[in-house]
């Protein structure tokens, strides 16, 4: 299963392996995370499971639809370059590796 | 005596508001109380990707087990509660357990309208809003060919567009003259009945259902009364839900299409809350006096206000109301509360699949319906918040742009 690094706000780090197929949010609740809130249950719509993945690996991620674009103007903290949201990331063998950081807040 | 806070109910409502506790150190007890086996879990993929793919097996867990031992959260699952000693604040549940608490929240919820015809119980007739029915209804729908739907509204149609999508032949009846007719605008109801209709889906609207036809011990079709019969071998009835108050009502709470709140979310004792679908209460937005709301938004946005009131923080509850549909390609989002509006105006092609409708009042904006049009609903929700006004002549111009009015009317957001 490929692993996944979070990175909490304080700099904490949690490794989790994640089922492949499921999306990052998920991955992330069923591993233990509980920096993702994921109101919506995962349907692009409450922008409250951003993640900030580091510019290496955006190049491997499924782009950014326009709903996703929309919401992440909608985040609570900062949208930067490296925001995504994580309900909208497919998990892959590809993706073994994968750093993502947490926003300080999603709500 | 350690203080209590009993909620009972955990839906999203219930949930939020035992996690907005926490996350604001309240130090007493936290009993979140549900009548499901499961923990927590999400309810809004049920009626759309969870139906599509047959080997998923989790529903979307709210937060990991492990989030309500970390948090002091006391879960009590498969319980219900049967009764309230207001004046002793004791709620007593049907384990035989009694509680005393603090402070009491009704996250009840609401329950599925059911339809009392002849043949309504026959194996092959679903309902669906828990992840139990959810789970029965994939397990029929992917061995389906025939499904009639009862009811036009958002899961008979979220529904109608999946099964379309795995190849089943849908027929919709609906008693109104279109679809949604009670939450969206002619304009937007228009569109969904046609691109609907493109995808094959069948509408028969203005009927009323006779009876489900019982072949053998299971379904077979449905007549309706006008005499009209058509074969099915899965009904789904989606006509809608009753909001949960008799707790409330037996314990002499005001009832008024729902447990009636103030703009607090208090019921008429202050030490009892209602929130969520259950829940009646003044809403700015709204053209009516009261509403009462079945959505994610309003589940989570009362259950922080709840939660802050409990820990002495009150503030009456002024989130702006958005919801949304998907229904196959149709991604419908609504910000604000379109009842009781007089004028439409539409931007973007409503003979495609990407438009806006604008709903006013006289004249002022009650809310925006989209579909596909993900940047119009975000701005509309932001100029609805910040009481941005927008005439009619600015929502027809395409060259107004909204996301810009937004961000300059968008209050300071502290930095994170």
């Amino acid at each position: 299963m490929p692993k996944i690094t979070f990175i909490k706000s304080d700099g904490a780090e949690l490794v989790i392996d994640a089922k492949e197929g499921a999306t990052l949010m998920q991955a992330g609740i069923d591993g233990g995370i509980n920096g993702i809130v994921a109101e919506c249950g995962g349907c692009c719509q409450c922008a409250t499971c951003h993640v900030y993945v580091a510019a290496a690996w955006q190049g491997r991620l499924s782009a950014v639809s326009e709903s996703e674009d929309a919401m992440l103007d909608n985040t609570v903290c900062d949208r930067r370059p490296e925001s995504r949201l994580s309900c909208e990331i497919k998990i892959t063998q590809e993706l073994d590796g994968l750093v993502v950081r947490l926003p300080v807040r999603q709500v | 005596m350690t203080a209590t806070v009993a909620i009972v109910g955990a839906g999203l409502a219930g949930f939020q508001v035992a996690s907005s506790l926490r996350d604001q150190q309240y130090p007493g007890r936290v009993l979140l109380i549900g009548d499901e086996p499961h923990r927590p879990y999400h309810r809004p993929p049920l009626s759309k990707a969870f139906l599509l793919n047959a080997s998923e097996e989790l529903p979307v867990a709210m937060r990991p087990d492990s989030y309500y031992a970390d948090k002091k959260i006391e879960v009590l699952s498969s319980t219900r509660a049967v009764s309230v000693d207001r004046t002793h604040r004791k709620l007593a549940l049907d384990n035989g357990s009694v509680i005393d608490f603090e402070h009491l929240v009704l996250a009840v919820g609401a329950r599925n309208r059911p339809l009392h015809v002849p043949g309504y119980d026959l194996p092959g007739v679903f309902f669906l809003r828990h992840l139990d029915e959810a789970r029965a209804l994939r397990v029929r729908l992917h061995k389906a060919k025939q499904a009639v739907v009862i009811g036009a509204g958002f899961i008979g149609l979220e529904f109608a567009a999946a099964a379309r999508k795995l190849g089943v032949a849908v027929t919709v009846l609906e008693v109104a003259d279109r679809p949604m007719s009670r939450a969206l605008s002619a304009p937007m109801s228009e569109l969904f009945a046609r691109e609907h209709a493109n995808s094959g889906i069948r509408f028969l609207f203005g009927t009323q259902l006779k009876r489900l036809i019982d072949d053998e011990g299971r379904v077979a079709g449905v007549e309706t009364v006008e005499g009209a019969v058509i074969d099915a071998d899965l009904v789904l009835i989606g006509i809608g839900v009753i909001p949960n108050v008799e707790l409330a009502a037996t314990c002499n709470l005001e009832i008024r299409n729902g447990i009636a709140v103030d703009a607090n979310l208090s019921t008429s004792d202050p030490h009892i809350s209602a929130l969520g679908d259950c829940a009646s209460y003044p809403s700015p937005y709204a053209a009516e006096d009261f509403v009462r709301l079945e959505s994610v938004q309003n589940a989570s946005d009362q259950g922080r206000c709840v939660a802050a009131r409990i820990l002495g923080r009150a503030s009456p509850y002024a989130a702006v109301p958005w919801f949304w549909s998907d229904q196959g390609p149709l991604k419908l989002q609504i910000a604000g509360l379109t009842m009781g509006h007089d004028q439409t105006v539409v931007r973007g092609d409503p003979a495609g699949i990407s438009c806006s409708v604008f709903c006013f009042r006289e004249g002022r904006l009650l809310g925006v319906e989209t579909v596909n049009r993900p940047a119009d609903h975000m701005a509309a929700r932001r100029l609805i918040g910040n009481h941005v006004v927008l005439t009619p002549a600015d929502a027809a111009d395409e060259g107004v742009d909204l996301k810009q009015l937004a961000a300059a009317a968008a209050a300071q957001i502290p930095a994170c």
